[in-house]
């Protein structure tokens, strides 16, 4: 049984070995990219507006009002990277119902990817907000004894959050693959069910724990933001 | 027993136990947290947005330890390392 999409390995010359997620993660990343571009090319001002506009806008101001709601007062500057998360881990869940696909979001390295990136835009965007001298000073906040508990929960929460990724994506596949040998027909459905609900609330997690790092890194002294997390 | 049936022994039972206990306390937790997030709930309706965002977020990084463990033990079923160093070590 394998745990990862990264063992299906679709096409091998020499060292070169294309495997399951990187052409799944591809796939959507051109999906997202040309609809995106598709859909944007004639943007209407008028009353008529055509429905794939309409849906892109509600995306849009649902990501813009739930970064807002978290406690990034401007989402406009953060939409770009944090709605990028979002759309890319949602997606790659949704697909789940064509058959014979894998989430590339089911592979440890596609989560640690997505983590790295967010453990280095939280130093681009605080260094962006406060300076450089600013945003050091923000890891002895309360006090200088803070400081190295400051520096590992950088580190444990990127840690957290590709496990928690990964795990929550891996688990969906499994327990379908192992109720299809146990019950077949019926249960697996439900559990499918299931999956994409999971998978949605872990593309709102994951994108959520952005925003709320980033606010944290961007106002540790002006105000502490809604929600405090440890990794 | 061989070397090989002690590392399965033992990553099996230790799977097994990890499972179990790994899902034992986070469903303490998420128990616990939804119970009190009812509960702020009915006591004040008009915050229902931010309770229940804070709880989902809450809710997944208890979830995330129960996570943890059963990664642990889905490596020492199907990605036991010792395992295949043992069978790496037979085959020389």
């Amino acid at each position: 049984m394998r745990i990862s999409p990264d063992q299906l390995i679709l096409w091998q010359h020499g060292i070169f070995k294309l495997n399951s997620t990187i052409v799944t993660s591809w796939v959507l990343m051109v999906f997202l990219t040309v609809g995106a571009m598709l859909i944007t090319r004639r943007l209407a001002h008028t009353a008529k507006v055509s429905g794939w506009q309409s849906f892109l806008e509600i995306i849009v101001t649902g990501i813009n009002t739930q970064i807002k709601e978290a406690g990034l007062a401007q989402p406009e500057k953060y939409i770009g990277f944090i709605g990028t998360l979002f759309l890319f881990i949602a997606t790659s869940s949704i697909c789940t119902i064509i058959p014979g696909y894998e989430p590339p979001t089911g592979s440890l390295s596609t989560t640690a990817a997505l983590a790295l990136s967010v453990f280095i835009a939280v130093p681009f965007f605080g260094i962006a907000s406060q300076g450089l001298s600013g945003y050091l000073k923000s890891y002895a906040q309360p006090t200088v004894i803070m400081l190295p508990f400051n520096i590992i929960s950088e580190f444990s929460r990127t840690l957290a959050m590709a496990i928690r990724l990964f795990g929550n994506m891996m688990s969906g596949g499994m327990i379908v693959g192992i109720l299809l040998s146990i019950t077949p027909f019926l249960f697996p459905i439900v559990m499918t069910g299931l999956g994409l609900l999971t998978g949605m609330v872990q593309a709102y997690i994951f994108s959520i724990l952005a925003t709320v790092y980033i606010a944290g890194a961007i106002q540790a002294r002006k105000v502490s933001p809604q929600i405090t997390t440890k990794g | 027993m061989d070397s090989m049936t002690y590392i399965a022994v033992a990553s099996i039972v230790t799977a097994g136990i990890t499972t179990g206990f790994g899902c034992l306390g986070p469903a303490l937790g998420e128990g616990y947290s939804v119970a009190t997030a009812l509960k702020s709930l009915a006591q004040q309706p008009d915050a229902a947005s931010t309770i229940t965002r804070t709880l989902f977020v809450g809710l997944a990084m208890i979830e995330s330890t129960a996570i943890y463990c059963f990664v642990v033990s889905m490596i020492l079923i199907f990605a036991n390392p010792f395992w295949n160093h043992a069978i790496a070590a037979a085959g020389h």
